[in-house]
């Protein structure tokens, strides 16, 4: 199996690569977030899968991302993205703005090799308007003709990037019903996982536990990150962090702060005032 | 009933919407993450007896979904989610939503604009689902605007292009309107205590047909006000705890 540390799981990840990675009601890896931060990642394209949460501003903050495609980019109840909202105020980085089952859609057409999808609805948003790489035909079926349909291309990201609770002997991952994960994982050409521990055995072997594993077949590399999620939640092992969530989105609304908070949550050179 | 909370009767105002017998019965109702006060008002449906299936986005422990996110918009597509509620930064007179952002796309650059999050899955939602009920607080003529700066979803559809249903109402901290596809217009269905037709006028800033004589939205029960307080705080506690707290003044337990 391919087990590493943090920083090396960081290095495989080149300047430039699509990420593809999960939201904060899902299990991001905070912690692979802040080694691309520490390894001076630059030129990442971001896909949130459906949506962008922390370790998207976070990323996008230290400069490390030229574009995110999206469905939404927000902190949940602490607020919009600040330095999100900043970098694209600025222009620094490209918005590919979608809505959220076209993301599913697109990776679904990865997962089955086959060059797009159709999808309902979206027909008469902008969001349409602004996306030249969707197309709109009648459905071929339709027996009266007419009936458009929107055609969307296959998303394939460069690495699938997100935490799970455990790997096993065989490098199978398991993160229970967070299967948008494994979504990421079949469609992105390799997947680079955290987890909080690994234990010996089989997963796929275990007829409890299957159901919720990714097969090694997808995983590239894995590296343990204890508290990996944080601070979101890891199913009902730990829940979300708030009051950190809250103390980022507050420092995190200018560019000084944001350095100040990298100082001491992502780099350690300074400690916490307060604590 | 002077006590009674915004949020309760929001929520007991909604609930009149979800059981309203002339629409399309709401079987499984959805509910998306940022959403307690439409939260509210599906439980206390399902608490006045009605058999509804609510599937809860944001809910931690027994969340309903078990294949990823994407469960949610395959129900929807195949037309198994009924009613659906929606928001948005910006509302306009055609039922139009704005997600995304004001000026110039995305919304927000160095010329001006504010980004909001995002679209989510309103473009696909809005036109899949057989109801949607329109749900803001905010009842002014920064939000309900004449025309939204972006469609993020589009209120209405031109026709021969698949689309299940429409918005239903509009529920703001004001009044309640109804909309019609038909004229993609809304009008003034009823005005909560404090307002008249000419304060709504003033606080909107799209047209909208407005009878002579507008009801006023009923106040909750005593058994709507009696269920939200319990058993549907009960239901919520797990999900939406600080809603809890600060409107029904419950915590909860360590």
């Amino acid at each position: 199996m391919s087990l590493t540390d943090l920083d090396s799981l960081a290095a495989r990840v080149p300047d430039g690569s699509k990420l593809a990675m999960p939201p904060d009601n899902s299990l991001p890896s905070v912690a692979l977030a802040k080694a691309l931060v520490r390894r001076g990642a630059r030129g990442l394209r971001l896909v949130g899968v459906p949506t962008s949460g922390f370790a998207t501003d976070l990323l996008v903050g230290a400069g490390c991302v030229a574009e995110v495609e999206t469905s939404a980019v927000s902190l949940g109840e602490a607020g919009f993205a600040p330095r999100f909202s900043a970098a694209l105020k600025a222009g620094e980085i490209v918005m590919k703005d979608a809505t959220c089952p076209a993301i599913h859609t697109m990776l679904q057409a990865s997962e089955k090799g086959v060059p797009f999808m159709p999808l309902r609805g979206i027909i008469g948003s902008d969001i349409l308007a602004h996306r030249p790489d969707w197309k709109v035909m009648d459905n071929p079926f339709a027996e009266a003709g007419g009936d458009p349909i929107v055609l969307l291309p296959a998303l394939q990201p460069d690495f699938g990037v997100f935490h799970a609770v455990m790997s096993d002997s065989k490098g199978n991952v398991w993160l229970g019903r967070k299967r948008e994960c494994a979504t990421i994982a079949h469609a992105s050409k390799a997947s680079l996982v955290t987890v909080e521990r690994v234990v010996e055995g089989d997963f796929l072997a275990d007829e409890r536990l299957a159901p919720g594993c990714i097969s090694a077949t997808y995983i590239d590399g894995i590296a343990i990150a204890e508290r990996g999620a944080r601070p979101v939640a890891l199913l009902d092992e730990y829940r979300m962090d708030t009051a950190y969530i809250s103390e980022y989105a507050r420092m995190a609304k200018t560019a000084e702060g944001f350095r100040e908070w990298l100082a001491i949550h992502v780099f350690e050179t300074r400690a916490a005032a307060a604590e | 009933m002077s006590d009674c909370k915004p949020e309760e009767f929001l929520a007991a105002t909604i609930c009149r919407l979800v059981l309203d017998p002339s629409a399309p019965t709401a079987r499984h109702v959805a509910v998306g993450a940022a959403s307690p006060v439409p939260a509210a008002a599906c439980y206390l449906a399902q608490k006045l007896g009605y058999p509804i299936r609510l599937s809860l986005l944001a809910r931690t422990q027994g969340n309903p979904f078990s294949d990823g996110t994407r469960e949610l918009f395959d129900l929807t597509g195949q037309g198994r989610i009924d009613l659906f509620f929606l928001g948005g930064g910006q509302i306009d007179g055609e039922a139009n939503l704005n997600l995304v952002g004001t000026g110039e796309w995305p919304g927000g650059t160095s010329h001006g604009g504010v980004r909001f999050p995002g679209s989510f899955g309103s473009a696909f939602m809005y036109m899949m689902t057989p109801r949607i009920i329109l749900f803001r607080e905010e009842h002014s003529p920064r939000v309900l605007v004449q025309k939204v700066d972006n469609i993020s979803a589009n209120g209405v559809s031109p026709p021969g292009v698949f689309r299940r249903g429409h918005a239903q109402a509009l529920v703001t901290a004001r009044c309640v309107f109804r909309f019609h596809p038909d004229r993609a217009r809304f009008s003034l269905a009823s005005v909560h205590a404090g307002e008249t037709v000419a304060s709504i006028r003033a606080a909107t800033g799209f047209d909208f047909d407005a009878g002579d004589e507008v009801p006023q939205t009923p106040l909750p029960s005593e058994q709507e006000l009696a269920l939200l307080r319990g058993a549907v705080c009960d239901e919520m506690l797990e999900t939406y705890p600080d809603f809890c707290a600060r409107v029904f003044g419950r915590k909860l337990a360590a």
